[in-house]
């Protein structure tokens, strides 16, 4: 079980409260997390990533494990810790803006 | 008697505000999508209780929401807009190509006869167009691929379509506006478009009887006079007689011809409304006075009209998709300001008074009449 935290406002979009879990078979992947995020949830399409190129949106980074994930390839495996849910995906909005 | 819907859009979420027709006293529930900017909500015509909504985040990018009980609940629809083929380049604000780049929906046009079938305009701009309820879009790529698109170029608030008419008389003919691109017209349904710019005149560009690169702010039409129209302009208010084909002036004694916001009495086509802005770079009422400037002839004769409104210290502006009036016996008209007041006036603008204040700064009003 994979555990993903969103920005408060896609929160808002996909109504729901507090952390999205998701069941992924195969490898955890950014790109893994996202297309079974979208799969659960298809309003959150086009909002994390674009819908044709699939490229993270500027103002939003990844994170896992005290690391930064935005600039890694989407295939790059994810750490352990993320596919045994032990630590959340975290989605983050840059902080800027009014 | 009926009843009154106002959608209004702001910086940071949406409020619907509800009255029945004496318009005396209203309720105000929101925020929808708190947080969101909600550029623009429009009421279907042919189904009163479905509203389109465009919400948008520079973070999040562009949503559409689809309400189908009068907006207590929403649902998220589609919020793909592709261009179409090869998108190319369009001018950018220092006269260089740049990339044709999707950002967000202005506008929300529903169609009168059909509640399924709705038209967006967006930035960069395009024309979009849905036959199902919102869950897909089509570029209508007539419009931008008519052959001036590559000398389009954003103004201040960006490379915006967003005025959409719909002739009611005609279901193939419609008009759109962009910014610093000027208005054009379709006879056939989206198919093929021509700027209708005739009589604009602009000395901030080059040529300033120009074919295109006029910045028009907004579009007005009356339904029982659809070759009429009327345009606020960056600065000039216009009137073409001839659907679009020439302009002239009308701007007549109005103490700033500039501004965003213009709209049709609902019974009087020859009554219009404009807000003065002091120019284009001090984007407020002139002296501090919120006043909305009516004109009974179509106008050339502008009456200020100030009753209900302040008139000093007010600096405030109202932008193009803030105003909008309502069709009930006598003539509602209604509009918001970037200071976050909605004014109403239950009387075609002769008094005025605050029905919502201090909502974050609003984009968008639209009235819905209901039964």
């Amino acid at each position: 079980m994979i555990r993903v935290v969103l920005p408060a406002h896609l929160k808002m979009h996909a109504n729901v409260n507090g952390e999205v879990t998701l069941v992924i078979d195969g490898p955890v992947t950014p790109s893994s997390v996202l297309d079974a995020l979208e799969q659960a949830y298809p309003m959150l399409r086009g909002a994390i990533r674009d819908h044709e190129t699939k490229r993270r949106r500027a103002f939003l980074r990844f994170f896992a494990c005290q690391q930064d994930f935005s600039h890694t390839p989407a295939d790059g495996p994810l750490p352990d810790a993320v596919a045994t849910g032990a630590q959340p995906f975290l989605i983050v909005g840059a902080l800027a803006g009014g | 008697m009926g009843s009154v819907r106002v959608l209004v859009g702001t910086r940071k979420g949406a409020f619907i505000l509800r009255s029945d027709g004496n318009r005396r006293s209203w309720s105000v529930d929101g925020p929808f999508f708190a947080g969101w900017e909600m550029y623009h909500l429009h009421g279907s015509p042919a189904d009163p209780d479905r509203i389109y909504a465009s919400q948008s985040s520079s973070w999040f990018g562009q949503q559409i929401q689809r309400s189908n009980d009068g907006g207590k609940t929403w649902e998220a629809v589609d919020n793909s807009f592709a261009y179409k083929g090869v998108p190319g380049t369009h001018q950018w604000y220092d006269g260089t190509p740049h990339p044709w780049e999707f950002k967000r929906v202005w506008h929300l046009e529903p169609s009168a006869k059909d509640p399924d079938t709705v038209y967006a305009g967006v930035e960069d701009a395009a024309l979009f167009q849905s036959r199902d309820g919102g869950r897909s879009w089509e570029e209508l790529e007539g419009l931008r691929g008519h052959g001036s698109g590559d000398h389009w170029m954003p103004g201040a608030g960006g490379m915006c379509l967003h005025t959409i008419l719909l002739d009611p008389s005609d279901d193939k003919r419609m008009f759109v506006a962009i910014s610093a691109a000027g208005a054009f017209r379709t006879d056939d349904a989206g198919k093929t478009w021509r700027p209708i710019n005739k009589g604009l005149h602009s000395e901030y560009i080059p040529d300033p009887k120009a074919e295109v690169g006029h910045c028009v702010h907004r579009l007005a039409m009356h339904a029982s006079r659809p070759n009429v129209l009327f345009m606020q302009k960056h600065w000039d208010v216009m009137r073409s007689d001839d659907s679009g084909d020439t302009w002239h002036e009308v701007s007549g004694n109005l103490p700033t011809d500039f501004g965003f916001a213009i709209d049709v009495h609902a019974h009087e086509p020859e009554t219009i409304y404009v807000v003065p802005i002091k120019s284009d770079s001090e984007h407020f009422p002139p002296d501090g006075q919120l006043r909305v400037w009516r004109s009974r002839s179509g106008g050339h004769e502008w009456e200020a009209l100030t009753n209900g409104l302040p008139q000093s210290n007010c600096y405030v502006n109202v932008l193009r998709d803030a105003m909008a009036v309502d069709k009930m016996d006598s003539c509602g008209v209604y509009f918001g300001t970037t200071g976050g007041q909605v004014y109403a006036s239950a009387d075609s603008g002769d008094t005025w008074s605050a029905i919502v204040r201090d909502l974050p700064p609003v984009l968008s009003v639209e009235v819905q009449t209901l039964p």
